[in-house]
C-alpha cells in the first residue's frame, strides 16, 4: 500500500517529475510551478498528468486540471482523489 | 526489452527515455524521415511511433505540422515540408476535422455531394504530398462520438456515421487508384479498442490531444505495421508448435485418437479454429512452418486425423525432434532461406517461449498464453503479417471460404430447393462406428435433444459394448459442403432380433438439418441390414419435452405406422419399413463407400 500521505505523494512524483520533465537531478517542491522549473512546457505537462494519473491510479476531472496551479495543488488533488476511490 | 506488440501505456510512459537512450544506442539503425500532419496534437503519438520504429531497427526523424495545419501545410505552404523531405507523411485527422457534415433532412444526393467534396479536399493534399515523391498514409475515419440520431445515425442520409462510413468507401475506392496512398484503417482500429476508451476528452478541452493514450499506442503500432510493410520488413513465416498450440491432448502420450480437434468438444472446436485462421493465413501467403518437440512420424499423424484442417502439405518446413527449439528455429531459417527476423514464434509452452525470445530476440514471440480461444486474437493484434499490397492470387485464394452466411444467402438464388442442394456439393462419410469416433458418438448422445427419435443417453462404455456387439448395426455420418466440415452430426443404432432391426438409436444435429442426411443415412443402413439378411426395419419415436420436430419422422422416410405393441410408453409410436421394396432416396449427398462391416 502507497504512503498517501501529502509527504508520501510528494516522494512518490519526484521519480515521475524526473523523466516527464527529463531532469535526472531535478527535485520539487510543494511551491514548484511550470514558470520556476526548468522543462517545465506544455508537453512535459500533458506527459507529466498522464504518468501521475497512473501512477495513482486516479483521474482528473477537467476542472480539476485547470485548477493546477503548482506541485502542492498536484499532491492535495492525489491525495483527496486516492482517499476517495479507497 | 519490453514487448511492444502488447505491453501497456504505463510500461512505455514511465520509461520512455529511457528506452529511447537503448533503442538509440544500438548500431546499425536505417534512417527514416516522418512528417506528421496532424487535425490535432500529435506529439504523443509520435513519441509511440518513435519507440516503436526505434525497436525495429529505424532511426526516426520527425516533422509535425502547426496544430491543425494538416491541410494548409500540405497544399498552401508546402516549404517547410519539401524543405524536411519526407520519406513518409502520415495525415492523421478525425471526425472532428470534416469541414462539412451533411445536414440532418439530407437527401442521398445532398450526402453524396457532402462526401466528394470532403473527398475533394482530402484529394488536394494527397496530389500535392504524392508530388513530393514520399509514401503517404491517411487514415480513414473512426464512427462519430455521439450518434445523435441513435441507431437511425447509421442509416438517415443525413446521419453522422452514415456520411463517415460513406466517406470511408470513398477513401478506399480512391487508394484503389493511387500508388502512393495507403489508408490506415482508424475506423477498425477504433472499434477494436471501442469508442469510449478511444475519445480523451478532458484532454481534448485541456490540450487539444483528441484520443486516449491508449488510442494513440494502437495507431503508433499499426502505423509501424505499415512502415515496416512498406519496407519489406513484415514477416513472412508462422512457426507453430504442436500439441496444445494446433491440437488439444499430448499426441505422443495421448494418441491420435485423443487429440482434441474437430467439432466434438468446445475445446476440439476453438483447436478447429485456430487451425482454420492458420490456414486462411496460409491462403494470403504466409509459410506456416512446424518446431515441435515430438517424434515426426507421431506428429504428422495428427495432421492425418480425419478432422484436422491443416495437412502436412500446408507447411512449409516441418521440424519435429527433440532439439532445442531455437536451434529447429535457425534449421527451419536456413532451410527457407528466410531469416528468424521474418519469424512468429506460436507455443502455449511459456519456458519454449522464454528460450526462444532469449536465444533468438528477433524472432516474435507473442505471450499468446495457454487458452487456444485467444491465439488468434494474440497474432492478429502483433500485426507481424501486414501486408500493403496483396497479389491477384492472394485474392484468388481468399476468397475461397467464408461459411454459413454465404450458404444462407445462395439459398435465396435457386430455382428450387434441389437445385441449392447440390449446389452445396455435399459429400457424407457413412459407417460402422469406429474407436476413433466412440467418444464424439456417445457424447452426440447425451446432448442432443430435439432430432433424436428415442433420447437414450450411452455412456463411452456402453457405446464401446454396443460397437463390438455382432448383433448391431451402428452407423455414424459426417458431411461435408463447399463451405467446410460440419463434422460427425448423426448417429443411428440398431438391434438385430430375427429378421428384424430395431432401431435403438437415430438422432442428428440440427445444425445441417434439411440436407436429406437422414434419407443418406437411411440408404446406407438398409443396405447394411439387407447385407446381413434382415427385412424389416422397425423405428420407435419416444416423444420427450424436446423433439416433437421428429414425431413424423418415421412417415417422412416411408415407414408406416404399425399397432404399439403392449409395453410401449404412452404417446410413443411404432413404425416399420419393409426392406425388399426399399429403394434409395438420397439423391444430392455423394456418399463415401467404405468396406462393408
Amino acid at each position: 500500500m502507497p504512503d498517501l500521505s501529502p509527504d508520501g505523494v510528494l516522494a512518490e512524483l519526484q521519480p515521475i517529475f524526473r523523466e516527464a520533465l527529463n531532469s535526472p537531478k531535478l527535485t520539487v517542491t510543494r511551491k514548484s510551478n511550470a514558470l520556476n522549473t526548468p522543462n517545465w512546457d506544455s508537453l512535459a505537462h500533458i506527459e507529466l498528468i498522464e504518468m501521475v494519473e497512473r501512477s495513482f491510479k486516479v483521474k482528473f476531472a477537467l476542472g480539476e486540471l485547470q485548477d493546477l496551479k503548482e506541485v502542492g495543488d498536484l499532491v492535495d488533488l492525489v491525495v483527496e482523489k486516492a482517499a476517495k476511490k479507497g | 526489452m519490453l514487448n511492444f506488440y502488447a505491453c501497456a501505456v504505463e510500461d512505455i510512459l514511465m520509461k520512455r527515455r529511457s528506452l529511447r537512450r537503448e533503442l538509440t544506442s544500438r548500431e546499425g539503425l536505417q534512417e527514416l524521415r516522418v512528417a506528421v500532419l496532424g487535425g490535432s496534437t500529435t506529439e504523443e503519438l509520435v513519441n509511440f511511433l518513435e519507440l516503436l520504429l526505434l525497436a525495429e531497427g529505424f532511426q526516426p526523424v520527425f516533422h509535425q505540422s502547426e496544430y491543425g495545419r494538416f491541410y494548409e501545410d500540405a497544399v498552401h505552404d508546402p516549404q517547410a515540408l519539401i524543405d524536411f523531405q519526407p520519406q513518409v507523411v502520415y495525415v492523421h485527422t478525425s471526425c472532428l476535422n470534416i469541414r462539412k457534415l451533411p445536414p440532418l433532412g439530407s437527401t442521398e444526393a445532398e450526402l453524396a455531394g457532402c462526401v466528394q467534396a470532403e473527398l475533394a479536399r482530402y484529394r488536394e493534399i494527397w496530389d500535392a504530398l504524392e508530388k513530393l515523391g514520399c509514401q503517404v498514409i491517411q487514415n480513414n475515419f473512426e464512427l462519430p462520438p455521439h450518434a445523435l440520431l441513435g441507431n437511425m445515425d447509421a442509416v438517415a442520409a443525413g446521419g453522422q456515421s452514415r456520411f463517415l462510413m460513406q466517406l470511408n468507401v470513398a477513401f478506399a475506392q480512391e487508394a484503389a487508384g493511387r500508388s502512393k496512398l495507403l489508408v490506415q484503417d482508424v475506423h477498425g482500429i477504433s472499434a477494436h479498442l471501442g469508442l469510449r476508451h478511444w475519445f480523451d476528452w478532458p484532454r481534448y478541452f485541456s490540450y487539444k490531444i483528441l484520443l486516449t493514450a491508449e488510442a494513440n499506442l494502437e495507431l503508433a503500432r499499426s502505423l509501424n505495421a505499415m512502415i515496416r510493410a512498406l519496407y519489406g520488413k513484415s514477416r513472412k513465416v508462422l512457426v507453430l508448435d504442436l500439441d496444445n498450440t494446433l491440437w488439444g491432448g499430448v499426441i505422443g502420450d495421448d494418441g491420435v485418437e485423443k487429440i482434441q480437434i474437430g467439432r466434438e468438444t468446445p475445446v476440439a472446436e476453438a483447436y478447429t479454429a485456430f487451425q482454420e485462421y492458420c490456414l486462411a493465413l496460409r491462403n494470403r501467403g504466409v509459410l506456416l512452418a512446424v518446431c515441435s518437440k515430438n517424434n515426426e512420424d507421431v506428429a504428422k499423424s495428427g495432421f492425418a486425423h480425419p478432422s484436422s484442417i491443416l495437412k502436412f502439405k500446408d507447411f512449409s518446413c516441418f521440424k519435429a525432434n527433440w532439439e532445442p527449439k531455437h536451434e529447429n528455429l535457425l534449421a527451419i531459417a536456413r532451410e527457407l532461406n528466410l531469416g528468424v527476423d521474418s519469424f512468429v514464434f506460436i507455443d502455449d509452452n511459456p519456458a519454449e517461449r522464454a528460450i526462444v525470445e532469449a536465444q533468438l530476440p528477433s524472432v516474435a514471440v507473442p505471450e499468446v498464453g495457454n487458452d487456444v480461444s485467444k491465439y488468434a486474437q494474440f497474432i492478429d493484434q502483433g500485426r507481424f503479417f501486414e501486408p500493403v499490397s496483396l497479389s491477384k492470387e492472394d485474392l484468388e485464394r481468399a476468397a475461397l471460404y467464408a461459411g454459413n452466411s454465404q450458404r444462407a444467402e445462395q439459398a435465396t438464388r435457386f430455382a428450387d430447393y434441389g437445385e441449392y442442394l447440390d449446389s452445396l456439393e455435399m459429400t457424407a462419410e457413412i459407417d460402422v462406428f469406429k474407436p476413433v469416433y466412440l467418444e464424439r458418438i456417445a457424447q452426440l448422445t447425451n446432448k442432443t435433444n430435439q432430432f433424436n427419435l428415442t433420447t437414450r443417453r450411452y455412456t463411452l462404455a456402453e457405446m464401446e459394448a454396443a460397437a463390438k456387439d455382432r448383433n448391431t448395426i451402428g452407423l455414424y455420418g459426417r458431411l461435408t459442403d463447399r463451405f467446410g466440415d460440419n463434422g460427425l452430426i448423426s448417429i443411428v443404432l440398431g438391434r438385430g432380433e430375427g429378421r428384424v432391426l430395431h432401431m435403438d438409436l437415430w438422432l442428428m444435429s440440427c445444425r445441417v438439418l434439411k440436407r436429406e442426411m437422414e434419407n443418406a443415412m437411411l440408404d446406407v443402413l438398409a443396405e447394411r441390414a439387407r447385407a446381413r439378411g434382415l427385412e424389416t426395419i422397425v423405428g420407435y419415436y419416444l416423444p420427450t419435452a424436446k423433439n416433437g420436430m421428429v414425431a413424423d419422422f418415421y412417415s417422412r422416410l416411408g415407414f408406416s405406422l404399425a399397432p404399439a405393441p403392449p409395453g410401449l410408453a404412452a404417446g410413443a409410436t411404432m413404425w416399420t419399413l419393409d426392406l425388399a421394396a426399399y429403394t434409395q432416396q438420397n439423391t444430392h449427398i455423394k456418399v463415401l463407400e467404405f468396406a462393408h462391416a
